[in-house]
């Protein structure tokens, strides 16, 4: 062989295995005589880590595009591949919605319809409103009434209607406006105003103020003839402790005096719009005056704490004061005066109660 | 060696697309998973498997190959040491969360697989350095098999005689641009 181009040619032709049986034992000949072979096994490794090279960069190539296939689809294949609970869940969502909406409304409305909440407010509070509720009481004596004249009259028939609520009231001006507690007249169909000496007028509710649980009255009744002043005053100022205090009202159907001392500046859970007083007071007093010993008033009976002897409340007569300024005008069909002049200074607490007594009244709610 | 990792691994030898797919769907999330909870980015775990694919390439790709255990935890094994080096170098930690797969020593592998990695990167490089019209010629010649006559035709030689002086020429400059590489 002449030359090197020859020589790999030669080697070119008998690695890939073209070369006839004659020819090949003639190169492999030719090697070993003239120790080409090593030549031979060089040249051998070279091509075998070209080839290599050329599989490696196909392989890349196509593992790139497979790399590429996959992570494009892989998103695409999360979508699809939807887990049995959220295809479930798509199909049942507005059933399961409907469902827990409806055990939400039975639950409340249950527990609603059952009293529940009512009981709840009773029980979380020991305060305790002195409206007197009558239906009980009357309806015993109705019964009783029923028996008895049935004794002497099959026919007679019992039309007094019943009262349902008692509270007690008081003037404020002489031509008919009369404060009463909110929670007497709450829930009023009507409201009749009945004196010592047994009148009864009908009341309209004119203002009320549930946070200090005020309520005013006006006497509508064309019966009632305008009073001479009242002849207690209201006294803004705060009352000291120890002050000698007396109220009366109607925790029964006649008129009724207690009287005690002011024994705290603060009323229930320290409301400072009300005081503690010390006058033993029952349902029915809610409303009535509590007056100083020279005949101011001072308050009014609001309710008492359960469970603790002699505590009583009274709403403090500035805190009445300031719900009268707040009467819209317009609510207003007369002047509403407050008396300033008062007529009970000096006289003895007898006296006084005789002259109070027909300014009080015995509010009844139907 | 189970019948279908025989399959897929058949088909990694051929460099069929679709049993490289098949690999990535039923390995690539266990070494995501593997990656992402060891400090690394899904694109890191992308590169790590790619680079284990081509190691379990060269593997299959000698004649003596044989696969002591499962294809996952081969792979799983590889993909883990080479992360392990990659966190090595950028001096991150490495907790090893999946401890639920067994772990098979490929040291051996890799080694192999860098070697060969080494070469080729070589051959790469003489390859680039070679420049054209030699780096078709010498493919065409001896990746894709054409003969003188069609190379020389290709490429506007006036006969096959100045073809076959061109490759030879051209052969001769890329072992000499890839054995002073080698040897350098």
């Amino acid at each position: 062989m002449e030359n090197e181009q020859e020589f790999i040619m030669q080697a070119d032709k008998y690695l890939n295995g073209e070369m006839e049986d004659r020819e090949r034992v003639a190169f492999e000949r030719y090697c070993e005589e003239n120790a080409a072979a090593e030549q031979l096994a060089t040249h051998r490794l070279f091509l075998q880590q070209l080839k290599e090279h050329a599989d490696r960069v196909a392989f890349k190539n196509t593992l790139s595009a497979a790399a590429a296939r996959y992570h494009a689809g892989d998103s695409l294949a999360a979508e699809q591949r939807e887990p049995l609970i959220v295809t479930l869940w798509n199909k049942f969502k507005v059933n399961s919605l409907v469902a827990a909406s409806v055990a939400i409304v039975a639950v409340f409305s249950t527990l609603w319809m059952s009293g529940y909440y009512k009981t709840i407010e009773k029980t979380s509070t020991n305060y305790s409103a002195l409206r007197r509720d009558m239906n009980d009481v009357k309806k015993n004596v109705n019964a009783q009434n029923a028996v008895i004249r049935n004794i002497n009259n099959d026919k007679q028939r019992d039309d007094r209607s019943a009262s349902n609520f008692g509270g007690t009231g008081f003037i404020i001006s002489a031509n008919g406006y009369v404060v009463t507690n909110y929670h007497v007249v709450r829930g009023a169909d009507s409201v009749h105003l009945q004196s010592t000496k047994g009148e009864s007028f009908k009341a309209k509710v004119i203002y009320i103020d549930p946070t200090h649980d005020l309520a005013m009255l006006r006497i509508n009744d064309s019966t009632f003839a305008p009073l001479k002043n009242a002849p207690y005053t209201f006294k803004e100022t705060p009352s000291e402790l120890g002050e000698d205090v007396y109220t009366i009202g109607y925790p029964r159907d006649e008129v009724v005096y207690g009287q005690g001392y002011l024994s705290s500046r603060t009323g229930y859970a320290g409301d400072t719009t009300a005081y503690q007083i010390s006058i033993p007071v029952n349902p029915g007093n809610s409303g009535g005056p509590v007056l100083d010993s020279k005949g101011n008033v001072v308050g009014i009976i609001s309710g008492k704490q359960t469970g603790i002897d002699g505590a009583s409340f009274a709403i403090k007569t500035e805190a009445l004061l300031n719900s009268i300024a707040a009467i819209p005008v317009d609510s207003l069909e007369s002047e509403l005066v407050i008396n300033k002049k008062n007529a009970l200074g000096g006289l003895k607490r007898t006296e006084q109660v005789k002259k109070i007594q027909d300014y009080v009244y015995l509010v009844k709610v139907y | 060696m189970s019948e279908a990792d025989a399959v897929i691994l058949e088909g990694v030898a051929r460099g069929d697309a679709g049993s490289l797919e098949r690999l990535y769907r039923d390995y690539f999330p266990m070494i995501l998973n593997m990656i992402v909870q060891n400090n690394g980015t899904e694109e890191e775990a992308k590169d790590v498997f790619q680079e284990a694919v081509i190691v379990l390439y060269d593997k299959v790709k000698q004649h003596d190959f044989e696969l002591t255990s499962r294809l996952k935890t081969y792979i799983y094994s590889v993909c883990r040491r080479l992360w392990l080096k990659q966190l090595g170098s950028k001096d991150r930690t490495f907790r090893d969360v999946a401890a639920y797969e067994d772990i098979i020593v490929v040291e051996e592998d890799l080694a192999m697989h860098e070697e060969k990695d080494l070469q080729l990167t070589m051959m790469e490089q003489a390859l680039d350095e070679l420049g054209e019209p030699c780096r078709t010629i010498i493919r065409d010649f001896y990746i894709a098999n054409l003969s003188m006559q069609e190379i020389c035709d290709k490429f506007g030689y006036t006969n096959a005689d100045n073809a076959k002086t061109q490759k030879y020429k051209c052969l001769q400059r890329l072992k000499k641009l890839f054995f002073t590489a080698t040897t350098k």
